[in-house]
C-alpha cells in the first residue's frame, strides 16, 4: 500500500519531533503501529547483514523483557519501601522507640523479653508521648497530651504532603487510576508519569497514608509504577518514540502495580486487563505477567511485614462454609452495592462542588480540616485509631484460642482440651459486644469521612477505605450470625450444618466477603477482584461466597448507575475517553457528526500542488485544527491524503531555515513529482513524506454505531467523511464523544481539550 | 533536549543502584542476631499465669520444649502445657528498616530544605529580574524556553551549573503550568 512507503519515509527521521504528539492530544493508534511494523521490518531486513546488526536486532527483542524486569524490581522496592516508612511512621504519631527510633511499635518490641501475657504489645523501649515527656503512662492527663500529639502529628504529615505536592508535582495528587486509564486509551498528559510526580508521589503517599487519613495506598501505588514504566520507557527507542508502545508497557506496569499493593500478581494482570487496559494483546498480557512476579518477588524479598507475606492482611481459613451462608453472603454484597452508589453519587457531588465554587481555591486548607476532623474523631476510637490496613487485618483474622483482641473476648469453655486449630462457636464475651458499638460507630465514620477525603490534593487511594468499610460491616454480621447459631441450634436452618460444639461460622470470612462487595461496588470490577481476594486469602474453597458477593453488588449498583468511580471521575473532568463498554444504540449517521454543519464555513483544505508556504502559514495561524486533509483541487476535492498540522508547522520551519530558496511565494507540493511551473517562480517544497496517505474514511451514509465502533477498536484520532471519492467532512475523536454526550443527554461542552 | 535525556538515564540509573544496594542489604545481613525469633504464647494452666517466651534459635528448634525455659510445671505435665502453647517463628531485616528509613528520612529533608529555597530564598535572589509570565499559545511556548538560558548565557560561559538552571527553570515552568491546570482552572484531578 501507499502508506507504507510513505511510513517508510518517516523512518528517516526527516527532522526532530515529526510524528510526536503535543499535550492534551490525542495519539493515532493506527500511526503508532504502522511505525513500530516498519521499524521492525526495517532491523529485521538490516539484522541479516552482519553479526552485530543481528545482535542489535536481538537486543530490540528482548528489550520489552529487560522493561519489564527493571519495571518489576523498582516498583516492587518502592512498594516495600512505602511500607515499612508508612509503618514507622504511623506509629510515629504514638510514641517512640528509645532503642532506635527507625523502629515501628511492633518491630521495638519484636526481641523485647518483657512482654506480658495480659499486655502483649507493651514493652519499656516503646514509649508513647506522654509518657517520654512527663513520666505517667495512664491518667486523664497523658491521654489528652497522647490526644493532642496524635493530633498534631496528623496535621503535620497532612500538611506536609499537600505542600509538597502543590510545590513539586501537582499531578501527584488524587489516585491517579482514572488519569491513567485516559492516557492508555491514548491520551498525551505530558508530566503526569515523569520523574518528579514519581518521586513526589511516593513520598507524599507515605506521609498521607500515615496521617491516618481515610485513604489508602493502592490506587497510587499503580500510579507510582506506571511512572517507573514511563521512566524506563525513556532508556530504549523502541518504547521512548511510539506512543502506542510506551501504552503496552503501561499497562504491564499497572499489574506491577496491583501485584505489589495487594501481593497478588494474577489478580494485577487481571486488574490491569480488565479496569485499565484500552489496547491489551496477549504479548502485553505475558510481559505483564512477568512483571508482575519480577515486583512480587522483589517486595517479598524485602519482607516489609516481618510475616513472609506481600500484605498485611494475610489470612489463612481452613474452614469449610456452607450453603446455607450464601444468604448472608448475598445481603453483604447487595450492601456493597448500596455503598457503591452512595459513594460514588455523594463523593461525585462533593468533587463537583469543589471543581466549581469556592472550596476548590483553599486546596491547602481543605486538606488541614479534613485531617483535622478525622484525627480528633478517629482517636477515641481504637478501631478507627490505628492504620486502617491493621483495622483490616484485625477483621480478616480468625479468633484462635490464644488471640488477644477484644473482638476475639469469647467465652472459653473451661475443659476445652486442643484449642489450637478447630474451635467450636463460642458465646460471645462483654468485649466482643463492646467492639461491636465500637466497629458500629467507625463504620458510620468511615463511609462519611472516605466521601469527603477522595479526591482531596494528596495521594488517595479508595480500595483500603472501600474494603475497611466491608470489612466491618462483613464482621458485624458475621459475629451476629454465628451467636444466632450458637445460641439457637434448633431452628431448621442451623439443625442442619451446626450442631453443638462445631465450629460452623467463621466471622472473618464474612469480613471478607463484606470487604470485596463493597470494593466491587465503587469499582465494578468483578474477575479481578475475587482473584485478589483468593489469593489474599490462598483458600480456592472461598471462590463461590466471593463471586456470588462481587456480581450481587455489581448487580445492585449497576442497577443505580452504569459507571463505576474511576470511569464516573473521568466523566467529571472530562477526559477524552472513549469507554469500550458503553453501547452506542442511536440511529445517527456519518454525516449529522461530522464538520462542517450546514450554516458552517467550509472545510479547512490544502490543495496537492496549488498552496503556497504562505497560505499554509496563514491556515496554521487562523484554524486551531489539528489536521488538514489535502485534496486534488479545490474544485473537484477528491482526497489525497491527510497531513498533522504539528508536522506541517515543523515541516515548514525546517525549511525555512535549512532549505534555499524556500519563499513564502513557494508552492508546497505533495505529489510524488514536483508541478510544472514558470522559472520565476522559487523553488517548491516537497512535503510528501510528511502526508498520510491512507487516512481513515467512512462515507457519509454509515451509521455512527459502525463509526463508533471503528473509533473505538481501531484507536483513531479522526477519520474522514466521503461520498464518491469527494471529501464531504471529517470527524475526530471529539466529535464522536461530544455527540455520545449529546446523545446521553451530558453537556457536550464538558468534554476536555482534543 | 540533551540535557532531559542525560538526566532521565541518571535518575534510572541511580534509581538501579539503589534497587541493588537494598537487595544487596537484605541478602547479605537477613539473619544477624536480632533478625530471627521464635516466640511462644503460653495460656494460663492450672495456677500458672500466661506467659511469653521470645528467644533466639533456628526454625527447626523453634517448639515449645526448646523455648519455654525455666519450665514451669514439673516433668510429667510439661507435654500438656506444651500443647497449649502457640510457637511461631519470624524473620526480619533490621538493617533494611534502618536504610530504608534513614533514606526516606533525608529524601524528606532535602526536599523540604529545596521547597523552602524555592519558597524563600529564590524570589530574593531574582527580585530585580521579574518572573513574569504571560499566558503562552503553542508558537511561544518554544521562544519562551530559549529566553532565560540566554539570558544567562551572556554573563558565564556555557557551564555545566548554567546547563542546570538553564533545565531548573524548564522545570520550573512546567509545574507552573500543572498547578494552573490542576489548582487554578481545576482542568484535572478534582
Amino acid at each position: 500500500m501507499n502508506g507504507a512507503g510513505n511510513l517508510m519515509d518517516f523512518l528517516d527521521e526527516p527532522f526532530p519531533d515529526v510524528g510526536t504528539y503535543e499535550d492534551f492530544h490525542t495519539i493515532d493508534w493506527l500511526r503508532e503501529k504502522s511505525r513500530d511494523t516498519d521499524r521492525h521490518r526495517k532491523i529485521t531486513s538490516k539484522s541479516k547483514e552482519s553479526i552485530w546488526e543481528l545482535i542489535k536486532s536481538l537486543l530490540d527483542a528482548w528489550s520489552g523483557w529487560v522493561v519489564m524486569l527493571l519495571i518489576g524490581l523498582l516498583s516492587g522496592t518502592l512498594a516495600g519501601v512505602i511500607d515499612l516508612a508508612v509503618d514507622w511512621m504511623t506509629d510515629l504519631k504514638e510514641g517512640v522507640c528509645l532503642s532506635a527510633f527507625w523502629y515501628s511499635h511492633e518491630q521495638c518490641c519484636w526481641t523485647s523479653n518483657e512482654t506480658t501475657f495480659d499486655d502483649r504489645d507493651k514493652c519499656p523501649q516503646w514509649q508513647k508521648w506522654a509518657e517520654l515527656m512527663t513520666g505517667h503512662a495512664e491518667g486523664a492527663g497523658a491521654y489528652v497530651l497522647n490526644y493532642f500529639l496524635y493530633i498534631l502529628w496528623a496535621l503535620l504529615f497532612s500538611f506536609l504532603a499537600v505542600s509538597l505536592v502543590r510545590v513539586f508535582a501537582p499531578y501527584a495528587c488524587g489516585s491517579g487510576i482514572p488519569e491513567i486509564k485516559t492516557i492508555l486509551s491514548g491520551f498525551i498528559i505530558r508530566g503526569y508519569l515523569g520523574k518528579w510526580t514519581l518521586l513526589i508521589k511516593t513520598v507524599t503517599l507515605v506521609l498521607a497514608v500515615s496521617s491516618g487519613l481515610s485513604l489508602g495506598k493502592e490506587g497510587p501505588l499503580v500510579h507510582v509504577a506506571c511512572c517507573c514504566g514511563n521512566l524506563f520507557c525513556s532508556l530504549f527507542s523502541k518504547y521512548s518514540k511510539n506512543e502506542g508502545k510506551r501504552r503496552e508497557v503501561l499497562s504491564a506496569a499497572a499489574a506491577a502495580g496491583v501485584s505489589v499493593a495487594f501481593g497478588a500478581p494474577i489478580g494485577g494482570v487481571l486488574f490491569s486487563l480488565e479496569e485499565v487496559s484500552y489496547y491489551f494483546p496477549l504479548k502485553t498480557l505475558w510481559r505483564s505477567f512477568f512483571a508482575a512476579l519480577v515486583a512480587a518477588f522483589t517486595l517479598r524479598s524485602i519482607n516489609p511485614f516481618g510475616n513472609s507475606r506481600l500484605v498485611l492482611f494475610y489470612v489463612e481459613y481452613h474452614t469449610p462454609w456452607y450453603m446455607a451462608e450464601l444468604v448472608p453472603f448475598i445481603l453483604l454484597g447487595v450492601f456493597g452495592g448500596l455503598w457503591g452508589t452512595l459513594f460514588i453519587r455523594a463523593n461525585i457531588a462533593w468533587c463537583r462542588r469543589r471543581k466549581t465554587t469556592q472550596l476548590g481555591k483553599y486546596p491547602v486548607l481543605e486538606v488541614i480540616a479534613v485531617t483535622g476532623i478525622t484525627a480528633v474523631l478517629a482517636y477515641p476510637n481504637p478501631y478507627t485509631r490505628r492504620s486502617t490496613s491493621e483495622l483490616i487485618s484485625e477483621l480478616f483474622n480468625d479468633c484462635g484460642a490464644l488471640e488477644s483482641s477484644q473482638l476475639c473476648d469469647y467465652i472459653n469453655n473451661p475443659n476445652m482440651s486442643r484449642p489450637v486449630d478447630d474451635i467450636p462457636d463460642r458465646p460471645a464475651g462483654p468485649g466482643v459486644y463492646n467492639a461491636l458499638w465500637q466497629l458500629a460507630l467507625a463504620l458510620i465514620f468511615k463511609i462519611v469521612i472516605t466521601i469527603f477525603t477522595f479526591g482531596m490534593k494528596i495521594p488517595s487511594g479508595l480500595f483500603i477505605p472501600s474494603m475497611a468499610v466491608g470489612a466491618i460491616a462483613g464482621r458485624i454480621v458475621g459475629i451476629a450470625v454465628e451467636q444466632m447459631a450458637y445460641h439457637h441450634h434448633d431452628w431448621i436452618i442451623f439443625k442442619n450444618w451446626c450442631r453443638p460444639g462445631a465450629d460452623c461460622v467463621t466471622p472473618g470470612l464474612y469480613a471478607m466477603v463484606g470487604a470485596a462487595a463493597c470494593l466491587g461496588g465503587v469499582t465494578r470490577m468483578t474477575v479481578s477482584l475475587v482473584v485478589i481476594m483468593f489469593e489474599l486469602t490462598g483458600g480456592l474453597e472461598y471462590i463461590v461466597p466471593l463471586m456470588a458477593a462481587a456480581v450481587t453488588s455489581k448487580w445492585v449498583a449497576d442497577a443505580f448507575g452504569k459507571e463505576g468511580i474511576y470511569e464516573s471521575h473521568i466523566q467529571l473532568n472530562g477526559y477524552p475517553y472513549l469507554d469500550v463498554r458503553d453501547e452506542f444504540t442511536h440511529r445517527t449517521l456519518a454525516t449529522d457528526v461530522m464538520r462542517p454543519r450546514r450554516n458552517d464555513p467550509p472545510l479547512a483544505v490544502l490543495t496537492q500542488d496549488s498552496t503556497t508556504v504562505e497560505d499554509v502559514e496563514t491556515l496554521i495561524k487562523d484554524t486551531d485544527y489539528n489536521g488538514f486533509p489535502v485534496v486534488v483541487s479545490r474544485e473537484s476535492e477528491r482526497l489525497i491524503g491527510f497531513v498533522q498540522r504539528r508536522d506541517l508547522t515543523l515541516a515548514i520551519k525546517n525549511a525555512r531555515q535549512k532549505q534555499d530558496g524556500v519563499v513564502s511565494s513557494s508552492v508546497v507540493y505533495f505529489t510524488e513529482d514536483a508541478p510544472q511551473l514558470l522559472a520565476s517562480n522559487p523553488q517548491p517544497l516537497k512535503l510528501r513524506r510528511i502526508l498520510n496517505l491512507s487516512p481513515f474514511t467512512v462515507t457519509d451514509h454509515t451509521p455512527m454505531e459502525t463509526v463508533v465502533d471503528i473509533f473505538r477498536k481501531l484507536g483513531l484520532r479522526q477519520c474522514l467523511v466521503t461520498r464518491s471519492g469527494r471529501l464531504l467532512g471529517i470527524i475526530t475523536k471529539k466529535d464522536v464523544l461530544r455527540h455520545m454526550a449529546q446523545m446521553m443527554n451530558q453537556d457536550p461542552e464538558s468534554i476536555m481539550f482534543n | 533536549m540533551l540535557s532531559s535525556r542525560g538526566g532521565s538515564w541518571m535518575f534510572a540509573a541511580a534509581a538501579v543502584v539503589t534497587v541493588f544496594l537494598l537487595d544487596a542489604v537484605v541478602f547479605t545481613q537477613a539473619k544477624s542476631f536480632e533478625d530471627v525469633r521464635c516466640k511462644c504464647i503460653c495460656p494460663p494452666y492450672r495456677n500458672i499465669t500466661g506467659h511469653i517466651y521470645n528467644r533466639n534459635v533456628s526454625q527447626k528448634d523453634c517448639n515449645c520444649l526448646h523455648v519455654v525455659e525455666p519450665m514451669p510445671v514439673p516433668g510429667h505435665d510439661v507435654e500438656a502445657y506444651c500443647l497449649l502453647c502457640e510457637c511461631k517463628y519470624e524473620e526480619r531485616s533490621s538493617n533494611t528498616i534502618k536504610v530504608t528509613i534513614i533514606i526516606y528520612l533525608s529524601v524528606v529533608g532535602a526536599l523540604l530544605l529545596y521547597m523552602l529555597f524555592l519558597l524563600l530564598v529564590d524570589p530574593l535572589i531574582r527580585k530585580h529580574d521579574p518572573y513574569t509570565q504571560p499566558l503562552h499559545n503553542e508558537e511561544d511556548s518554544e521562544v519562551q524556553e530559549m529566553r532565560p538560558q540566554a539570558d544567562n548565557s551572556q554573563a558565564r560561559g556555557n557551564t555545566v551549573l548554567e546547563r542546570v538552571e538553564g533545565a531548573q527553570q524548564r522545570w520550573k515552568k512546567q509545574v507552573q503550568e500543572q498547578r494552573k491546570t490542576v489548582f487554578d482552572r481545576h482542568k484535572m484531578l478534582s
